[in-house]
């Protein structure tokens, strides 16, 4: 036997933390309270997407319309793709260790921390979106006596659908994986597992590991078939 | 400025980070209502010197790494359609799995430290280039191609003297985005045992102490601008046709 890895204790871990995840473990920190096991693990998931979902409501409320009215007057293209670009240099764990301290712990500022980093890709994917659909197409639109906002619903949006999606997709994964860290401002998510070694364990740690990482990639393939099945059929292309 | 509840709530997450608090950032908490100490920062900011390092090493390894790989794949695939579909599925699962997750699945193989987060690193960035080359390629005009043929060109010659050159443009903007998001996200590497700028946030009691997370944040924001430019810089530099152009 030389492999250069040697299998056993990795196996072991992950054999260890998905052990974890369904059945509660004695734990020598909480005074004989087991921890860990399926229930608590659903009730993680549960929060984890609960903060997610607040700060992508509000992502979108914020994001959307502005993207879409500056993308409908083609205007504001500074601000639309700076602040895409600006979003993703923005250090996660940086932002919310700042709001956890300079303004508070709680659900309300994490939802707002987690909105800064959603906000930026709907707000460029939107702009982009609607910008791009060709012009010809809304003359034609309005030729035939739409007014702008029924151009904005009945020709852009829908021709917008895919680039606005995949911004709505970036913008859920970055927040559902920002989450993890929502503890560090004092709300609960799987990063309770990760981030609390001594009252899980190292099961617990790479429990949680492995359930954020399974939680962001099914979003991720359901968000990919819902935009599937949003695309209209003449605008599905293969991808490259 | 350090509410209770604050130092309850990430008491619970490492009841360990308060106890390593120095004696010289005391005189800065004791001010209530504090958002930024400057003497403090004055005084300390030579201890950011070997973080910035650091995280900058991290960085440009992983960037290297994952640009290496990246555009090997994206070479593979420009010949082999068949590919295609399994890369960018393999590469979008790397991508999307979050960073902290990335790190704490990584633990038990590599184990704590450096070379944990440079592979998380770079396995974020394979996507980024592989998509934004193939859409390089893809966008070569084949008349173009048809040309370079014509001329007695070899596919091997096609390819280096012509497509990608000309896909370059889409290269160099993947590689920008690739280079932002890893600056960001090499801060959480303090989680992997990984050092960078993470530690003055998270590591050594710095959790509640704005002074630090935000001397950090500006560090990290810089090094990510200072790095676009400069890949920015470097394509205008090597495609003057382009700027010709536009």
């Amino acid at each position: 036997m030389s492999l250069p890895l040697d299998l056993h204790p990795v196996l072991a871990s992950f054999g260890g933390a998905i052990d974890f995840i369904f059945n509660p473990q004695t734990s020598n920190v909480t005074g004989g309270k087991d921890v860990g096991g399926f229930d608590q693990a659903v009730e993680l998931i549960l929060a984890q997407l609960q903060i997610s979902l607040y700060a992508m409501a509000l992502s979108l409320l914020v994001a959307l319309p502005i993207g879409l009215y500056l993308g409908h007057r083609g205007k504001g293209e500074l601000i639309a793709i700076g602040f895409g670009n600006a979003g993703r240099a923005i250090p996660e764990l940086a932002l919310i260790a700042f709001m956890a301290a300079a303004i508070g712990v709680g659900v309300l500022n994490l939802t707002i921390a987690l909105a800064v980093l959603g906000i930026p890709p709907i707000l460029t994917n939107a702009f982009v979106g609607v910008k791009q659909v060709d012009r010809s197409t809304v003359d034609a639109a309005r030729g035939i006596g739409m007014t702008e906002f029924e151009i904005l619903r009945k020709v852009e949006i829908p021709l917008a659908i895919p680039t606005i999606f995949t911004g709505i997709r970036g913008s859920t994964i970055a927040i559902v994986a920002t989450a993890t860290i929502a503890p560090l401002a004092g709300v609960e998510s799987l990063g309770d597992f990760i981030l609390n070694e001594n009252v899980y364990g190292e099961d617990g740690v790479l429990a949680g590991a492995i359930l954020v990482a399974l939680l962001a990639l099914t979003l991720e393939f359901t968000l990919a078939g819902i935009q599937r099945l949003l695309t209209s059929e003449g605008l599905r292309l293969k991808t490259t | 400025m350090a509410s209770p509840a604050l130092l309850a709530a990430v008491g619970e997450v490492g009841g360990d980070f308060f106890k390593e608090r120095t004696s010289e950032t005391l005189p800065c908490q004791a001010k209530s209502g504090e958002l930024f100490c400057w003497d403090w920062a004055g005084e300390n900011i030579d201890r950011y010197v070997t973080p910035t390092l650091q995280h900058l090493e991290l960085v440009l390894i992983s960037l290297a790494i994952g640009f290496a790989i990246a555009f090997s794949l994206s070479l593979l695939a420009h010949r082999r359609a068949w590919l295609r579909p399994p890369l960018l599925i393999g590469t979008g699962i790397l991508y999307t799995i979050p960073s902290v997750a990335f790190f704490f699945l990584l633990l038990p193989i590599t184990g704590r430290g450096r070379e944990t987060a440079i592979i998380a690193l770079s396995a974020y960035t394979l996507q980024i280039i592989y998509r934004n080359t193939m859409v390089g390629l893809a966008n070569v005009p084949a008349s173009v191609k048809d040309a370079a043929r014509g001329m007695g060109q070899t596919d091997r010659q096609i390819l280096w003297r012509v497509e990608l050159p000309l896909a370059t443009p889409e290269i160099i903007a993947g590689l920008r985005i690739a280079t932002v998001s890893t600056v960001a996200i090499a801060t959480l590497a303090v989680f992997a045992g990984g050092g960078g700028l993470g530690t003055q946030i998270y590591g050594g009691g710095n959790l509640d102490f704005l002074t630090s997370i935000i001397i950090a944040a500006v560090i990290v924001i810089a090094m990510a601008l200072i790095l676009d430019g400069l890949l920015l810089a470097f394509q205008r530099l090597t495609m003057p046709w382009r700027r010709a152009a536009s």
